[in-house]
């Protein structure tokens, strides 16, 4: 210490002064203008460009939808109402809305199926996504697929009634024999169902779909982007449990099941969608026994499926392989034999860090099925490139239905991957 | 392991199979391959079935068969008279080439994307958040198509080149931008050593490649010299030298003059020609990847942890030398795996050619030679092939890398 | 026969099996509804409207086979096929006939196992090029680029003509014909080749029709015409003589004005035997005595449904030309009904 000290100075300040306010250009607007956008001569530059890009897309769209023509029947109508000035001929969506929406042989009168199911989907998923909810909600995502069979193909509504009894019987017997050993109630419940879909078909009088209370639809009568949405809902939600058993085949110790889990998932990650969809409209016709006829959609749906059960394998895998090993060995150590670990300590927590992977599939997918136009279905994209394009009135419009397509698979994807961002947020437990 | 006491020997019993866990595993891989060796025959069978009642039978003879139809961009040499697996081969060689221009372009698309999304400029980190974002959600297909319109609709035709008052002019008188593709000028070797112009070209190749190590040696050498006396010599100079002046004498004595493109007839004739279809399916793809890019890139980087770069800033290194030297070469391990997932994903994108009319091999083979001979299965499992080999390839590429990078635990 | 369920759930999103060995005529009685397959989407030919109904000149076909078969012309299910899918649709039984303008070759008749049970519409392929283009004949269109719809024997064709006559040109692959009109209109191809009658088609839809000509050559035959599996010869017979029934209709002077005035019997004996008034023609095929009466209500004689759809007083104006009949200098011809 030196002793230039208080017997020295004069007057020492014996308070702390108080911090003087930050110079004017480090705060509030200035300071925010500042640190974020003109931050030295780079960032100056950067914002300048930015900016610039901004004004030109505006410039270019914004014009182009006030001055947005909607209510004129054909495009040359629509020109002549423009008269030269710069502006979308928005008036084949209002015309041509039903279909794009629902393709142009779903019958009219029957749009509120669709719609209902749509609505449905929305109760039916919340329980899987929301997975505070009380797990009991997740009878209505059981039950939800054939009430939105029924809704959209119509028919009687026995059929998908006695498909659900043939479930419920077989898992009544799975709960009763898996208390011996698993194998036996797991055979047990198919044989089980079998029984019931087989003694249902008699139940089922002839004529039951002619003047059942919804009338029938054929599958080839969906179309646009209703198409595309049970495309996606359809093949996602038969692909879980697929994806489920091919993970679980490709973890297993016993070489062949691996072996095949491992080559089938292999190869379908290895080809692009596109062929495998030619698989469906050229070829797997041929794999059907000589007398029988599969509907395009339905090929489409298994192939599809194949696709993203691949694909969710690889992510259930991955869910798999991030469980710590301790958990593995608590099942065993609690002498759980190997379906009661997977089902009660391994896959729950396994499936609840997937869920975001999978939503990612999901999203792949459903961006995906517009891939069906090339093999001449009418989904929202073959919609457009096929019947109305071609169409005499609306030949040269392209961006107001380009657009169209691209906002509204926008709006559906950007909604999902928010929330797979935000489940993300929630399930990540570690801290950094 | 050796127990003091054996118990002892079971006879074995029939229900063991289901209810021993020693054989109850042969049992369900036996059931398993039953079932698979079933469903195969049965699918088989079907087929033979329906090809009989069809009078049809596999065969490839087709591919031997003269294709009949022109392809209007070949890296190699080929008409109408050559024959159908020509005319794949061709496809195989258009696939490849716009699956490495996109994945060139959608690499450095991401890299820039993503460390911008980053950057401290507020705007610029929206506008490209919104990049990756409108990109992200929509399908490609949707991509293409508008890329295509974009490139039909918006550029001039080669006839608005025409006239005493064009309605469109070329850039620089070089390069001309047309919605029939852009066309520039192609370099021409007029005396190529040893006779053909590929030759000449590999030679040139390989001269690059000559020049590529012996930079490579350079740089090593002035490390070496670095570490021993603490200066590094000046080479950037040299490497200039190592790299243009075996080129420049090569291009010389061969010649190298540029064949500019000029309007001729109906079209640009003369130059190189990027098709429309092509540009619209490169950047497509390579702008649809590039979102993707932009992400995993971003996700890299935010990987490592905060400490590394507030060590470095420490240190007194400039927020860009941060990001070159210490956070990029780490984020690096954990951006190439879902980027080379990222390059197979444009490999099999780029089947989507079909909606361009693009000729790559799902227009050749899946395309107009399925059509035109009607050999459906054939020409679908071929392809399948096809798209099978390389994402193999490109996955065994893949697991090169990650053994090369794993973190090496002593 | 009955099914399971799940058999039944599946039938109803698509599934169908049909009866073991039964013929096409029986199935498609069976299950109440022709399922024929078409373009698409091609102006005149077919096309569905702003309605969902398909109308065209190939549609009319299939609703008169139905109405011969059925009895009711709106039984169809329309399946609309590419260039790619329909060979294989046929061909595995999704759809009972394909009517979808498929030009008759030897290789699709031999090679693929189809029969072409008779020509619906001549045809041949041809040029169209803007006016202001200044070309007035095919071999002026050295180094052009052509847009080409893909699918067809057009690529053939092309390639053929222009190596014949040692020009060279670029080719654009075009999947649909409303991209390949795009394409077109945009300049980015300077001619646009496909069949002459899907070439007027093309260029009904556009705005200045006149500012585009179609040029004199015809550069091949391009006989189109309904086609059905090998093998299955009373099918190809109730739609070959459902097609002949349309063209000797006319020929005959039967139109769906005065079909109700004939149908009660005529002293013309062929137009009595077609209408089923004589003979047992019906009874033969498998079909009702009236069979070619119900064809013909449908959608009028073979000129009745060209007026309607693709002739001189439609946007798309085809004059008959070769689709005349024999009578008239042209080549219809339909076998005698005796």
């Amino acid at each position: 210490m030196s002793d230039t000290h208080a017997q020295t100075v004069a007057f020492v300040r014996d308070t702390q002064l108080p911090p003087s306010p930050p110079p004017a250009s480090e705060v509030g607007l200035v300071g925010w203008l500042r640190a974020n956008l003109f931050n030295g001569v780079w960032g100056t530059l950067l914002t300048l460009v930015s900016l610039y890009a901004i004004y030109a897309i505006l410039a270019g769209v914004l014009p182009w939808i006030f001055n947005g023509v909607w209510t004129t029947k054909s495009l040359a109508e629509c020109r002549e109402v423009l008269d030269g000035v710069r502006g979308g001929c928005f008036s084949v969506l209002t015309e041509r809305i039903n279909q794009l929406l629902y393709g142009f042989k779903y019958p009219a009168a029957e749009y509120w199926r669709p719609n209902l199911a749509l609505l449905l989907l929305f109760a039916a998923i919340l329980p899987v996504l929301m997975y505070t909810l009380p797990r009991k909600l997740l009878i209505i995502t059981a039950l939800y697929p054939f009430v939105a069979y029924w809704l959209i193909w119509g028919g009687t509504i026995a059929t998908p009634i006695l498909v659900l009894v043939g479930f419920v019987i077989g898992y009544l017997v799975f709960q009763r024999l898996s208390t011996s050993s698993f194998a036996a109630g797991f055979f047990g419940a198919i044989i089980a169902a079998v029984v019931i879909w087989t003694a249902g078909g008699w139940l089922i009088p002839d004529g039951a779909n002619a003047n059942a209370w919804l009338r029938p639809v054929p599958s080839r009568d969906l179309g646009g982007f209703m198409l595309n949405m049970m495309l996606g809902v359809t093949c996602v939600s038969l692909s879980v449990p697929l994806g489920i058993v091919l993970a679980l085949g490709r973890q297993s110790d016993m070489p062949i099941i691996k072996w095949i889990c491992v080559v089938f998932i292999e190869f379908v990650r290895g080809v692009p969608l596109i062929t495998l969809l030619f698989v469906a409209s050229v070829m797997l016709a041929y794999f059907f026994p000589p007398d029988s006829n599969v509907d395009l959609f339905l090929r489409v749906v298994i192939m599809i499926t194949m696709f993203s059960a691949a694909y969710i394998a690889e992510v259930i895998r991955g869910g798999l392989a991030a469980l710590p090993r301790g958990q593995y060995e608590a099942a065993d150590s609690l002498g759980l034999d190997y379906p009661q670990a997977m089902r009660l300590i391994i896959l729950p927590q396994a499936l609840k860090i997937s869920i975001p992977g999978i939503v990612n599939v999901a999203v792949g997918l459903f961006k995906d099925t517009t891939l069906v136009s090339v093999i001449s279905m009418f989904d929202l994209v073959g919609m457009i490139r096929g019947p109305i394009l071609a169409a005499q009135e609306w030949n040269g419009v392209y961006w107001e239905l380009l657009g169209f397509a691209a906002v509204l698979f926008f709006v559906v994807c950007y909604g999902i991957s928010q929330y797979s961002q935000w489940l993300e947020r929630q399930l990540a437990t570690e801290h950094r | 392991m050796t127990t003091m006491t054996d118990p002892p020997q079971e006879s074995f019993r029939l229900s063991m199979l289901l209810n021993d866990t020693r054989y109850r595993s042969y049992t369900f891989q036996f059931i398993a391959l039953l079932a698979l060796v079933a469903s195969i025959a049965y699918l088989m069978s079907n087929m033979f079935a329906n090809l009989r009642e069809q009078g049809l039978f596999l065969s490839w003879a087709f591919l031997g068969e003269p294709a009949g139809y022109d392809i209007n961009q070949r890296l190699i040499e080929y008409d109408s008279q050559m024959t159908h697996w020509r005319a794949t081969v061709v496809g195989v060689l258009n696939t490849l080439l716009v699956a490495f221009l996109a994945c060139v372009t959608a690499t450095v698309l991401g890299v820039i994307a993503g460390v911008l999304r980053l950057s401290n400029n507020w705007l610029v980190s929206k506008l490209m958040s919104a990049y990756v974002e409108a990109f992200r959600n929509v399908p490609v297909l949707i991509w293409i198509i508008i890329i295509f319109t974009v490139m039909t609709a918006v550029m001039p035709a080669p006839r608005a080149f025409r006239g005493d008052e064009p309605d469109a002019t070329m850039l620089l008188n070089l390069f001309a931008f047309t919605n029939r593709g852009i066309y520039i000028p192609a370099p021409v070797l007029s005396a190529p050593l040893m006779g053909s112009a590929a030759m000449g070209w590999l030679l040139i190749v390989v001269g690059l490649v000559g020049s590529f190590f012996g930079a490579r040696a350079l740089g090593t050498w002035a490390a070496a010299k670095q570490e021993a006396t603490g200066d590094r010599p000046k080479t950037w100079y040299i490497t200039l030298a190592i790299w243009f002046v075996p080129l420049i004498v090569l291009l010389t004595i061969m010649g190298l003059t540029w064949n500019i493109p000029e309007l001729k007839g109906f079209n640009f004739a003369g130059g190189l020609n990027i098709r429309g279809s092509l540009i619209a399916l490169w950047f497509a793809l390579a702008i649809y990847t590039g979102a993707f890019i932009a992400e995993n890139v971003r996700a890299g980087i935010q990987a490592i942890s905060k400490g590394q770069t507030e060590a470095a800033a420490s240190l007194g290194l400039r927020s860009g030398r941060i990001m070159n030297l210490v956070v990029l070469p780490q984020a690096l391990r954990v951006i190439i795996p879902p980027l080379i997932s990222q390059y197979l994903n444009i490999t099999k994108n780029s089947s989507l050619a079909i909606a361009v009319g693009y000729m790559d091999i799902t227009g050749t083979l899946g395309g107009i030679t399925l059509n035109q001979t009607g050999r459906a299965i054939e020409c679908v499992l071929l392809l399948m092939l096809f798209y099978l080999t390389i994402s193999l390839l490109i996955s065994a590429v893949m697991n090169v890398y990650n053994n090369s990078v794993k973190l090496k635990e002593r | 026969m009955k099914k399971t369920v799940i058999f039944g759930a599946l039938t109803a999103a698509g599934m169908a099996a049909g009866a073991a060995a039964a013929g096409t005529l029986d199935d498609v009685k069976a299950r109440g509804t022709l399922n024929c397959g078409v373009a698409t989407g091609l102006v005149g030919f077919a096309t569905p409207d702003a309605n969902g109904e398909w109308q065209g000149f190939d549609v009319a076909v299939c609703r008169a086979v139905a109405a011969a078969v059925l009895g009711d012309a709106t039984a169809v299910e329309f399946v609309p096929t590419t260039g790619k899918t329909r060979f294989t649709a046929l061909a595995s039984g999704e759809i009972d006939m394909l009517a979808r303008n498929t030009t008759w070759t030897f290789s699709r008749d031999v090679d693929l196992k189809f029969t072409f049970v008779g020509v619906n519409y001549y045809d041949g392929q041809g040029f169209m090029v803007p006016k202001d283009l200044g070309v007035s004949s095919a071999k002026d269109l050295d180094g052009a680029t052509v847009c080409i719809q893909t699918g067809t024997t057009t690529e053939l064709n092309l390639a053929d003509f222009f190596r014949v006559n040692g020009i060279s040109y670029d080719p654009v692959p075009i999947e649909t014909n409303a991209e390949a009109q795009q394409q077109y209109l945009a300049g980015a191809c300077d001619v646009y080749t496909t069949d002459a009658s899907g070439l007027a088609a093309t260029r009904a839809a556009f705005e200045a029709p006149n500012d585009h000509v179609l040029l004199p050559e015809i550069i091949s035959k391009e006989p189109l015409g309904p086609l059905v599996r090998h093998g299955d010869n009373e099918w190809g017979d109730v739609v070959r003589w459902t097609l002949n029934a349309l063209i000797s209709a006319e020929e005959l002077g039967i139109t769906s004005a005065n079909i109700a005035e004939m149908g009660a019997g005529t002293n013309n004996p062929e137009i009595n035997r077609i209408l089923g008034t004589e003979g047992t023609l019906g009874e033969m095929l498998g079909l009702d005595a009236d069979w070619a009466m119900k064809a013909i209500t449908a959608g009028g004689n073979y000129g009745e449904i060209f007026e309607k759809n693709i002739g001189e007083s439609t946007p798309i104006g085809l004059a008959r030309g070769l689709n005349a009949q024999w009578t008239d200098g042209g080549l219809l011809y339909s076998p005698p009904f005796r």
